[in-house]
């Protein structure tokens, strides 16, 4: 952690950039911040340690290979990876081929995370705001998200009608927007 | 939220990966042509992506570290240009085909209506050119300096200062044409005034009437929509004034 440690007050567009002239220290440190995120996406996802560790070193190649792709216009570093680790283990779930062009990766909202202190914070906020969610509500947004499960399938399993499951889903996502314009 | 509510539901499914099927099928198409939905769309990816963070567990293994650094060692910057397929590359040419083939289908049955419609359309640009052209010809005669404007009054009068103001309340448009228009003095400018059917009068626009006594005023910048019960004008200082200053030199009540 010294190498990130030093680093601390360098942006994630500094390293973007150095990665671009094949920095691998920047590299580095751009892995100590936002592994963690990363792999617990993906452990979250596949529910296995092998298979989050495949999709950590493949996020991170995908980056390393093709660093243009991220642009900082459209949301912070931390959270577009942790959005990627998301859609690599959904595929790697779902068994299907990948699906999910990294170009379309949007993240608006999320505030900055390049800090520990930040990164936390965000964290806590997004945990925070699931946890005061009706629990149905929660729920149906997770399997959708972490399960890959479609309102039908979600429908399905929770017995519940498919409008219900539409509405919940909305309904639980305006509660995060709602979270962070506050 | 301006994106169209009926279609609130599906685009949070869609953000989410949720939406599959016909349903799917229709928002898209929807989505093609509407560009509430498509950003609406976009902010619903963002609201998503925090879901994201909201995973947590323990720290990866350190061997995942020394992993990585070891592949990307073994891929140098030297050789990252341009040598990677994206993710979905190897998708493409079948997607391709598909758009093709659908795109082909769809245009067949498209072209005639397309020929046709085409065919209106350039009727309508060819008699809205004419009309332009019109329009042109009207506007240039109307604020020639090369004009002669003829103000014919009953005989045996002299000359008297005129103006006739052209306005068009739903567009906020006004044209203005002034002759025998008395000299001003140095640093002075006639201002066009509207005056509404209730409140303040509104500056038009000032004018230096030529060596003839004739000037123009058009288009000034008006509120929208305001209904006007007279105009009038007053001698202000070139800049023109916020409010007019007595005396009113000129003013007509409207027809």
């Amino acid at each position: 952690m010294s190498g990130a440690d030093l680093k601390a007050g360098v942006t994630d567009a500094t390293l973007v950039a150095a990665i671009r002239s094949g920095d691998e220290g920047a590299m580095a440190t751009l892995y100590d911040r936002y592994s963690s995120i990363v792999y617990a996406v993906g452990l979250r996802v596949l529910g296995d340690t092998g298979a989050a560790e495949d999709v950590l070193q493949e996020v991170f190649m995908q980056l390393w290979r093709n660093p243009g792709v991220f642009d900082a216009s459209r949301g912070n570093l931390g959270a577009w990876l942790a959005v990627i680790a998301r859609n690599r283990a959904i595929d790697s779930l779902r068994k299907r081929r990948p699906e999910t062009d990294i170009d379309d990766v949007v993240v608006s909202v999320v505030p900055d995370m390049a800090g520990d202190a930040g990164r936390a914070r965000a964290m806590e906020k997004v945990r925070g705001t699931l946890g005061s969610m009706p629990a149905a509500q929660r729920s149906a947004l997770e399997m959708a998200y972490f399960e890959g499960l479609t309102h039908t399938e979600i429908a399905a399993k929770t017995g519940e009608p498919l409008g219900t499951v539409k509405t919940r889903i909305r309904a639980g996502l305006m509660a995060l927007r709602k979270a962070f314009e506050a | 939220m301006s994106a169209h509510e009926q279609f609130a539901d599906d685009l949070a499914l869609l953000a989410v990966g949720a939406l599959q099927g016909d349903e799917r099928a229709a928002l898209e198409k929807h989505l093609e042509g509407c560009a509430a939905c498509r950003r609406e769309l976009e902010q619903l990816r963002g609201d998503t992506a925090l879901l994201a963070l909201s995973a947590a567990g323990p720290a990866p293994p350190s061997r995942s570290r020394e992993r990585l650094l070891k592949a990307i060692a073994r891929e140098p910057a030297a050789s990252k240009a341009g040598k990677r397929r994206r993710w979905g590359w190897t998708l493409m040419p079948w997607f391709a085909a598909a758009v093709f083939a659908l795109a082909a289908v769809f245009f067949f049955r498209q072209s005639d209506r397309l020929a046709q419609r085409v065919a209106e359309l350039q009727s309508e640009s060819t008699q809205q050119q004419a009309q332009l052209e019109r329009a042109r010809e009207v506007v240039s005669t109307l604020t020639s300096t090369n004009a002669m404007r003829v103000t014919l009054v009953a005989a045996q009068t002299p000359p008297q200062p005129q103006g006739k103001a052209i306005y068009v309340r739903d567009r906020s448009s006004l044209v203005f044409i002034a002759n025998n228009m008395p000299a001003l003095p140095p640093q002075k400018a006639y201002e066009l005034w509207l005056i509404p059917t209730s409140g303040a009068p509104i500056a038009a626009g000032t004018f230096k009437p030529d060596t003839h006594g004739s000037a123009t005023v058009i288009e000034p910048p008006l509120p929208a929509g305001v209904g006007a019960k007279a105009f009038a004008i007053t001698i202000e200082p070139e800049q023109g004034s916020a409010t007019p200053t007595m005396p009113i030199v000129m003013s007509g009540a409207g027809e």
